[in-house]
């Protein structure tokens, strides 16, 4: 079965693909990096996405779908510009995650796990990010930031906003 | 500089992170990354590595402390198969946060260490495998390999020498689970990260069912210094079986959270008050969980614990990682406990029913608990559940998830039954 695709990779994209594949004993193991790279390239995991993936690797979908449902990292669905990923397991919670987190979804007016209706905002809660020494810890369309408090996070939003709360 | 006499070393996998630029070759190279590596590949013979990295009492550093040499040692030889290393950067235990720093301050060191690695096993390809959120470090750790491969330090004829090694940089895409070296394996071959049934051990058949070497971060990391230096140099470094630096990452309620290197030894409450500032609120911790989320937890009296894994085994916990999760007065044990059940029901793979079954109940009741829901019962079915997952799975998911259960349930039974009555009251 295949899709219609109305989506396809770069020839530079492919060639980069190309030189990857050979970088590992099977081309399987290409599947999160190329992953990774789809979603960079189309913003989320479409059906269409995962099925260029498959053509792209030569799997069956099946194949592209279990691992694309597996790991948190791929998304199905757009999120906003800015994704905000608020860490609230053990060392960012004993320093305030939680209160963050609230405080986060209150000001933007929407759910953990949902997107602001301009499109611009979406957040959600994200196991352990391995920098908890800099608790609490957001990642911000995967960069990371540290010691974050609500005011740092109201600046930022605010910035990005351009200006307006 | 790494100090020849091991009693004035201050620090090894951290000797270099803190100085400006280390991440250019140039600069790293003029701190002294890869001085000895042609030695290593010219004059060492693979057995004396293994044999001097056996005698330097290296234990693994990612959590399970297993000895380093012996691990290398099971890898068989002339199978005709290659024999892959992989370098776990899957950095995902609650409280762990030591390789990012190597990886994103110091890269060119986890470089040496996997070439040399790389040269005692007979590897030709090496990858890290790191967590995809470390998408930084992976980028830090991308232009350091272009930069080694330019000047002949990895591919082929490696220095002039007929040792050739490629290395790759390979990111996850968000599963604690990957951190499991036989998940990560099956994560590294384009699956879900699902861990395998062992034996076979991966030094046996691991990457595409071929001799493979999985070694933490860190562990690679002290390499270069123990084959500069010598296996008894590092051996005399710590205490007996516990040898060697050893890098806490210090988190929760301390006044300087951060990773720390200190010699295996150092007590629990030296590395708290001497090094962390010491407590945000009083002067005794009210919970420390000294290895990573998944090990048991320690109360004020094991404050005096030497950071050994030996000695966290006596006082019923483990060394895990290094990862020391500190709480003091003001923290709500079973709020925590609470999240800690949600981490490991989102994380465990599935494939076991008692962990995936299990982890579900322990989230689903200790919710109830923590919103004074709960009754006495709960808590017999919490104690029951973990203690029928712990070690009927796979791999150790489960028993992390156990461990915060029995823990709170051991030491807290006065304050969870004190919130059990609060929908009463």
């Amino acid at each position: 079965m295949s899709l219609q695709n109305e989506i396809h990779f770069t020839s530079e994209r492919l060639q980069e693909i190309d030189v990857l594949v050979k970088k590992y004993p099977g081309k399987r193991s290409a599947l999160l990096p190329v992953l990774h790279m789809a979603q960079k390239d189309f913003g989320y995991l479409s059906m269409a996405a995962q099925q260029l993936v498959a053509d792209t690797l030569n799997l069956r979908l099946m194949v592209v779908r279990e691992v694309v449902t597996f790991y948190t990292m791929f998304r199905e669905k757009p999120c906003g510009t800015y994704l905000l990923e608020v860490c609230t397991n053990a060392g960012c919670m004993l320093n305030g995650a939680n209160e963050l987190l609230a405080h986060m979804t209150e000001s933007l007016g929407i759910e953990v796990g949902e997107t602001t209706a301009d499109g611009m905002f979406t957040v959600t809660e994200v196991e352990c990010a391995g920098a908890c020494g800099g608790a609490p810890v957001v990642q911000i369309n995967n960069e990371y930031h540290e010691k974050v408090d609500a005011t740092y996070m109201d600046a930022f939003i605010t910035r990005v906003s351009g200006g307006q709360s | 500089m790494i100090s020849s006499d091991p009693k004035q070393v201050k620090a090894i996998c951290f000797d270099r992170i803190h100085l400006e630029n280390q991440t250019s070759l140039a600069v790293a190279k003029k701190n002294g990354a890869y001085k000895f590596l042609p030695t290593v590949l010219k004059d060492f013979d693979k057995e004396r590595i293994v044999d001097e990295v056996k005698k330097s009492g290296l234990r693994g550093r990612g959590g399970a402390g297993f000895p380093t040499g012996l691990k290398w040692s099971f890898v068989p030889r002339n199978t005709g198969k290659p024999t892959y290393l992989l370098c776990n950067a899957d950095e995902g235990e609650p409280g762990t946060f030591k390789d990012r720093d190597i990886m994103r301050f110091d890269p060119h060191l986890l470089i040496e260490g996997m070439l040399m690695s790389g040269f005692a096993l007979g590897v030709k390809d090496a990858y890290i495998y790191i967590r995809g959120e470390f998408l930084h470090e992976a980028n830090v750790l991308d232009a350091a390999i272009e930069e080694a491969y330019a000047a002949n330090l990895l591919g082929e004829n490696i220095l002039g020498t007929d040792f050739s090694m490629n290395l790759t940089v390979h990111r996850g895409a968000g599963a604690y689970i990957c951190g499991e070296e036989t998940a990560l394996i099956e994560s590294l071959e384009g699956r879900p990260g699902r861990p395998r049934f062992k034996p076979p051990f991966p030094a046996v058949e691991g990457f595409y069912r071929c001799p493979t070497v999985v070694n933490n971060v860190e562990t690679l990391a002290t390499i270069p210094a123990i084959l500069e230096f010598g296996g008894d140099w590092h051996a005399a470094i710590g205490v007996p079986n516990n040898t060697g630096m050893k890098i806490f990452s210090v988190s929760g309620h301390v006044n300087k959270p951060g990773n720390y290197e200190v010699p295996m030894g150092t007590s629990l409450k030296t590395l708290i008050e001497e090094y962390c500032g010491g407590l945000q609120h009083g002067t005794v911790p009210k919970v420390i969980i000294p290895g990573g989320s998944s090990t048991p937890w320690l109360l004020a009296e094991h404050y005096d614990t030497p950071l050994t894994y030996d000695a966290m085994m006596k006082a019923g916990s483990m060394l895990g990682s290094g990862a020391i999760i500190v709480m003091d007065e003001t923290a709500d044990v079973i709020a925590l406990t609470r999240r800690l059940t949600h981490f490991y029901a989102h994380e465990s793979c599935g494939q076991c029913t008692p962990c995936r079954e299990g982890t579900g109940w322990l989230e689903r009741v200790m919710t109830r608990v923590e919103n004074g829901q709960g009754c006495e019962e709960d808590l017999t079915v919490l104690h029951d559940a973990a203690t029928h997952m712990a070690g009927r799975t796979i791999c150790a998911l489960a028993d992390g998830a156990a461990a915060p259960i029995l823990s709170l349930l051991k030491h807290f039974p006065d304050e969870v039954r004190a919130r059990l009555m609060e929908k009463a009251a």
